[in-house]
């Protein structure tokens, strides 16, 4: 305490350490607020720091409270540009950005994946394309229009029948989200099944015989621990594939709340990793939150693009030996599709197994002829269509090899 | 704050060349008593941080590596089975054999164990906490607030000196944000030249500072290279030592010998192919 600043008074010391701390909890806030996970304990530590005299010299106290306050790479990453924006009033671009983007989550491709709410489903599908134009003149129009456009010529192009009616898209979602849930409880069964091998623990044995002198009488195996499968889903959530969305979505929706090992990504020009919010259990909160996050959809599909990211950013975390990599994109590749196939073959050096699904691929005189697909189909192990529960279905057999 | 510019320069008496902010991160680990986490990619120096604290600290480095199925009886402790078994060979027929066999004389101490019943504290270093299964983190986090361990047969032990706890993790798995709010928290980054060419320096006996920097530039660009596994510290400094045994004082005298010794940094098939001598070529022509 004795080496704060130069000795004021007892009165004016008390005041500045009650402002202080008003301070310190504003950013505390703040600080909740970009996603850091601050607790109590790390707000006494912060005042420990200020009373030790870290509080002397910016640099030093932002050093001091990077460390204390961050938890991954993310949030050390931003940390300075929050101290900064907070502590020194100067302008953050990236904080700045987050906060348009939220906003952006208005744009009419994402209102269509919420509309897989049923109660709200038939209004939907009216106000699905009207905001498109409306929304333009509010400035990042260029990108929604475009979106919207190429939204609805390929409603009025895809026959898919289910998404007309709003009480079978509902029965579609509650079938999918069952069909995850089934699928993780067979696929654990054939787990267990398939164990063999015991061994004998012969530390264990010892241990437990040494009440009998240690002959052993009773014996201790061991098993060897299964991991179990990890499904790693990226969904292409790009114009062209919006039809078949919300329907993927309630599946993925699923899977992460069935599956023990599961992780989700979006995406259509950029990646977004959205497990924490699709863990969400209630579906609806769920897709909300997700609509969030899928900022900025359409203008094009770049999966190479973001399966780059995922191969930098995401593959070394969230892949392990038993996992399972499922994109599901038609495969319509607007950026380069060299690079796409670059990046699979980086992925399939990784993963047990990639399963492409198509939902395209069941259209009748459907080849695969996109550039995109092209290049990827020689790395992929499975490439199955994907436009009925019937065909989503017929994958668990596929996975419970694995 | 106490410490902190004895704690730089006790890091750099020890050969660790630190980024700025490490000094800081060491004596908030005192001031708070808080375990750190280091993360960052494979080979940028992270073991070596608390390799650099034990010498800080004048200390015992302990340390844990982890892996898959790593137990409490790999990392806490065990009892010594054999010389049980011997003992009650041997006391066939006493009644207080019991009381003997689980006492501190048959336990075998494991790293977490040795780590609380040190004089003085030591660094305890638990590598690579992520190849750890989960139950595991979870157990250690209780450990890591309590220092204290139960052992079933013998009590409560408590810690004699709480020691400095260096947590590193390279990302194969996510880790709890319980485990990662009750640690301070550094990223380990690739040096910048300056400070890598120090590394060198440092390190490598007979390399000359010129030298020093004109590799550490050329590690950069190699690095900026689209490449599948890009070299830490660790890759830096055996090519050092190649080129400083090959007797090389300056990388433009012998271009070919310079990408035939890359190898030392460039470990995959792809990437060896990708660096043909032209991009050498390339990339030596920045190097000033």
């Amino acid at each position: 305490m004795s080496c704060c600043g130069s000795s004021p008074e007892f009165d004016d010391l008390d005041k500045v350490s009650r402002l202080v701390s008003a301070r310190l909890a504003a950013f505390l806030r703040t600080l909740r607020d970009a996603g850091f996970r601050v607790g109590l304990a790390e707000g006494q530590d912060a005042a420990t720091l200020m009373s030790a005299g870290f509080a002397a010299r910016p640099g030093l106290l932002r050093a001091a409270f990077k460390h204390l306050f961050s938890a991954r790479k993310s949030d050390w990453d931003k940390f300075d540009g929050l101290f900064d924006a907070f502590w020194l009033g100067k302008r953050v671009r990236s904080r700045s950005r987050t906060i348009g983007s939220a906003q952006g989550a208005n744009s009419p491709s994402l209102k269509s994946l919420q509309g897989t709410r049923p109660e709200q489903g038939s209004r939907q599908s009216v106000t699905d394309q009207v905001p498109s134009s409306d929304d333009a003149p509010e400035g990042h129009g260029g990108e929604g229009r475009m979106e919207g456009a190429s939204r609805a010529e390929n409603l009025a192009e895809v026959d898919f029948r289910k998404l007309a009616d709003p009480d079978q898209i509902a029965l579609a979602h509650e079938a999918a989200a069952q069909l995850a849930r089934m699928m993780r409880t067979r696929l654990t069964r054939r787990d267990l099944a398939r164990r063999r091998g015991q061994r004998l623990d012969l530390r264990r044995t010892i241990h437990r015989n040494i009440s009998h002198g240690g002959v052993p009488i009773s014996l201790v195996k061991r098993q060897r621990k299964d991991k179990p499968l990890r499904l790693i889903v990226l969904l292409d959530a790009s114009g062209s594939m919006s039809p078949y969305t919300s329907v993927f979505l309630r599946f993925i929706h699923g899977v992460l709340d069935e599956f023990h090992e599961a992780e989700a990504f979006l995406f259509h020009t950029r990646l977004a990793y959205v497990s924490d919010a699709l863990k969400e259990r209630d579906a609806g909160r769920a897709l909300d939150r997700l609509s969030i996050m899928a900022q900025g959809a359409g203008g094009g599909t770049r999966i190479g693009e973001s399966l780059q990211s995922f191969n930098r950013w995401h593959a070394q975390r969230v892949i392990h030996s038993r996992s399972c990599v499922m994109i599901v994109s038609d495969g319509y590749e607007t950026g380069d599709a060299a690079l796409l196939g670059r990046e699979m073959a980086a992925l399939s050096r990784r993963c047990r197994r990639i399963v492409w699904l198509n939902p395209m691929m069941a259209w009748e005189g459907y080849a695969p002829e996109a550039r995109g697909i092209k290049a990827a189909l020689p790395h992929v192990d499975l490439y199955a269509p994907a436009n009925t529960l019937q065909s989503l279905r017929a994958l668990e057999p596929y996975l419970a090899k694995l | 704050m106490k410490g902190r510019d004895e704690i730089a320069q006790a890091l750099a008496a020890s050969g660790y060349i630190a980024d700025a902010d490490l000094a800081t991160a060491i004596s908030l680990m005192q001031l708070l008593r808080r375990p750190m986490l280091l993360e960052g990619e494979a080979g940028v120096g992270k073991t070596e941080v608390a390799k650099a604290l034990s010498k800080v600290h004048v200390t015992e480095l302990i340390r844990l590596q982890c892996y898959e199925g790593l137990d409490q009886s790999s990392a806490l402790y065990e009892w010594n089975y054999q010389r049980q078994l011997l003992a009650i060979q041997a006391h066939r027929g006493t009644d207080s054999i019991e009381d003997q066999i689980f006492s501190e004389k048959y336990l075998l101490e494991r790293p977490l164990l040795a780590a609380i019943r040190r004089a003085q504290p030591p660094v305890l270093l638990i590598d690579e906490i992520d190849r750890a299964d989960d139950e595991f983190e979870a157990f250690l986090l209780e450990l890591l607030s309590d220092f204290q361990i139960s052992i079933p047969e013998l009590g409560t032990i408590p810690a004699i000196t709480i020691p400095h706890v260096v947590l590193t993790s390279n990302g194969t798995r996510e880790l709890s944000d319980a485990l990662r709010r009750r640690c301070l928290y550094h990223y380990v980054d690739y040096p910048d030249v300056d400070r890598e060419a120090r590394i060198i320096l440092a390190r490598i006996a007979g390399a000359s500072p010129s030298l020093s920097l004109q590799i550490a530039r050329m590690v950069e660009s190699v690095r900026k290279e689209e490449l599948r596994k890009v070299p830490g510290i660790a890759e830096t400094l055996d090519w050092a030592a190649a080129l400083v045994g090959l007797d090389i004082r300056d990388l433009h005298d012998a271009p070919e010998t310079v990408h035939e010794t890359l190898i030392c940094l460039l470990k995959t098939h792809e990437d060896r192919a990708r660096v043909t001598p032209e991009v050498t070529q390339r990339l030596l022509g920045r190097v000033a």
